[in-house]
């Protein structure tokens, strides 16, 4: 949903093959789709079935570790959620305060590439992505130097005293938040770029020419017409942050657990394949309906 | 002019004139206005006029406070607004492409600066401007809904609503065809009548310019040509490159053998008489100018005197080459011994009096129609092709 919203033209409706007769015109959408939807049936819809299916299963009475029989026990999610319900909040708001500093930060960062960067437009832009030449998981162990106890920050944040002497920064709740808005921020700028580069300066001249003071400029005029780069910037941030479990893994510590780190140790550790599944489709159904409230209140719902 | 710069703007503020004075604008190494002064006089309809490039959009967009001035001030009445923030201006402008807020309908886009500024009665005042431009029934529509004319008409109540001392108009009818760009000029004519606001209008235009403005600014390379209204530039203008931009001249390359109330200019050995108020060349090699319709064609009179008779002007030995018909009159082109095509317009008032190519002629016109000039002849001839070729057409 997110994705499409980056597109600027819709597939479809276009012009069609020259020639081929009536029937073979009718049917050219449809092959032309085809393999898309053999790959969302093979790789999504039967996944997404398998799932639900193993939310549902019981073990096997005196079976092995492992062994489950296919049931329709509804329970397993009761049990499920009452189990990770600590982790399932944590998970919403770590993931909707990483989104809002990744908006706070990823704005001003794209609204100055997009209009004051001139000539340094196009390697700020690289710049913006390079992160990504670097493994995820490197990149996240990386903050456990730049928070740690004798890094250069702690010890200025010290010296400052922002943090107690002594405290750690690492393996704390605010060292998952700043992994989570650090390793998704690109995916917040490159929309929030793409709506913003779009504006016609013209239209914020015309705003300051009508006796609109550069806050006000931005609040009725820039901040409306960019409002589809910040649906779909928070949504690319929101809804990999909301499963993500590696920040919480490397950067936190048995207090700051999230979903992903639940379902997990259930699937890899617990062999407890039930519960995982649950949590992962209640997950998803969570965030999907975030996401439809969301866009509805946003009203945006012609861009997406 | 004089009575109309008595006059205050509809909202009773007494806004004085706009002055600029000295003012400069660069572009690194481009000097984009260059030590331009000019008075706009309060509640009058001045245009600035000049080809693509020639500086007067910056010049408009330093008064309306969207350029800084690189040297020189703007004052408005008593105000110094130089380095005013354009939120702070009492200007507003009417943009080249209209730059409506999509995301705003009508009503809030005519709203925007009133708004802004927290005014009380904005829906009264909003009517009142769509009243005015006769689009009050489009108030809650979006502005890609609506027609290039209409979208222009909104860009204008939107400026107008906020009752600005000085409306800056940057080629407002640019986008709108021909027939469209008629009406529109008159609507514009009607409107700052009646709201008797001070209108800057930046045009590449000449008719649009002449048709509008009581005052014509012509600008070339940063700089003002010549400044005056559409009869004063278009009967005596200033530079060649002024009577090339506006209308079409006839410039001829003489060498003067006699000064006095009339000054005679040897033309390739044809004497030609110039009133000396009326030539402006210092030295004694001037181009003698003459509008192509002040020009009458007749047929070659041998043996008859040259040059200046004593009562009118008479170029002997050309030859038509080209006669194009458009109706309301025929465009000759007539070659000289010399070499040297002028072009005469020929009103279609006798049927017979019709001159084929080939055909021997001679061109008459009163001295009192012809101007004296210094310079290159060529200036401003082939700067914009459209506007020349549309006000020729």
């Amino acid at each position: 949903m997110a994705v499409t919203s980056l597109g600027h033209s819709r597939p479809g409706g276009g012009r069609r093959g020259p020639a081929t007769g009536f029937r073979g015109r009718r049917l050219t959408p449809y092959l032309l789709l085809a393999p898309g939807l053999a790959w969302l049936g093979l790789f999504f819809v039967v996944p997404l079935l398998t799932l639900v299916g193993t939310s549902l299963q019981t073990p096997v009475t005196d079976g092995n570790i492992g062994d489950y029989e296919q049931t329709f026990r509804f329970a397993n999610y009761a049990d499920a959620l009452q189990a990770a319900q600590p982790q399932f909040v944590r998970s919403l708001t770590y993931s909707i305060a990483a989104t809002v500093l990744a908006l706070l930060i990823g704005y001003p960062l794209a609204y100055a590439i997009a209009f004051k960067a001139g000539r340094l437009r196009n390697i700020l832009l690289v710049l913006v992505v390079a992160p990504f030449f670097t493994s995820f998981l490197l990149r996240t162990i990386a903050w456990r130097q730049i928070l740690g106890e004798d890094s250069p920050l702690t010890a200025s944040m010290r010296w400052a005293h922002l943090v107690p002497d002594g405290a750690a920064m690492t393996a704390s709740q605010t060292a998952v938040i700043a992994g989570l808005t650090y390793n998704f921020l690109p995916f917040m700028t490159l929309p929030l770029y793409a709506s913003i580069e779009r504006i016609d300066p013209r239209l914020l001249e015309a705003g300051a020419d009508l006796y609109g003071h550069p806050a006000a400029v931005l609040r009725r005029v820039t901040l409306p017409l960019s409002m589809p780069g910040i649906v779909s910037g928070t949504l690319l941030t929101f809804i990999p942050a909301a499963g993500d479990y590696v920040n919480a893994t490397l950067l936190g510590n048995p207090g700051t657990t999230m979903v992903g780190n639940v379902i997990e140790s259930r699937f890899f550790r617990f062999v407890d394949y039930p519960t995982a599944a649950s949590l992962s489709f209640v997950l998803m159904a969570a965030i999907l309906v975030l996401v439809v409230v969301y866009v509805r209140r946003s009203g945006t719902e012609d861009l997406l | 002019m004089g009575e109309r710069s008595e006059r205050t703007s509809r909202g009773g503020v007494p806004g004085g004139d706009l002055v600029l004075t000295a003012l400069v604008k660069r572009f690194g190494a481009f000097v984009a206005v260059d030590d331009l002064s000019l008075t706009v006089p309060q509640g009058s309809f001045f245009a600035l006029l000049g080809p693509s490039g020639c500086g007067k959009t910056t010049t408009l967009r330093m008064i309306a406070g969207l350029e800084e001035p690189t040297a020189g001030a703007i004052r408005l009445g008593a105000a110094d607004i130089t380095h005013a923030k354009p939120y702070k201006r009492p200007v507003n402008t009417v943009f080249q492409n209209y730059a409506l807020f999509p995301h705003l309908d009508i009503f809030e886009n005519v709203a925007f600066g009133l708004r802004r500024r927290g005014v009380r009665d904005v829906a009264a005042q909003v009517a009142g401007a769509l009243g005015l431009v006769e689009l009050g029934h489009l108030a809650r529509r979006k502005p890609p809904q609506l027609s290039g004319g209409q979208q222009q008409r909104i860009a204008l109540a939107r400026a107008i609503v906020n009752q600005p001392q000085v409306l800056l108009l940057d080629e407002p009818l640019g986008a709108l065809d021909l027939k469209l760009r008629r009406q529109m000029q008159l609507e514009l004519k009607r409107i700052q009548t009646e709201v008797g606001i001070t209108f800057v209008h930046v045009t590449h235009d000449q008719e649009e310019a002449m048709t509008m403005a009581d005052t014509v600014a012509v600008m070339n390379h940063g700089r003002i040509e010549q400044l005056g209204s559409p009869v004063e530039l278009y009967e005596s203008p200033a530079t060649t490159f002024v009577a090339n931009f506006l209308g079409q001249s006839n410039l001829l390359a003489g060498r003067v053998l006699q000064r006095g109330p009339m000054t005679y200019v040897d033309v390739s050995g044809q004497v030609l008489g110039v009133p000396a108020q009326r030539n402006r060349s210092e030295n004694d090699e001037p181009l003698l100018g003459v509008r192509p319709e002040k020009i009458r064609l007749v047929h070659a009179a041998p043996g008859g005197p040259a040059g200046h008779d004593g009562r009118v002007n008479r170029l002997r030995g050309g030859v038509v080459v080209d006669a194009s018909f458009a109706g309301v009159s025929t465009q000759y082109l007539v070659r000289m011994p010399w070499g040297q095509d002028l072009t005469v317009f020929a009103q279609n008032l006798d049927v017979t009096e019709r001159f084929g190519p080939g055909t021997p002629a001679d061109l008459v016109w009163e001295p009192a129609h012809t101007f004296g000039l210094t310079g290159d002849a060529t200036a401003g001839a082939d700067v914009d092709d459209l506007p020349l070729a549309a006000g020729v057409a």
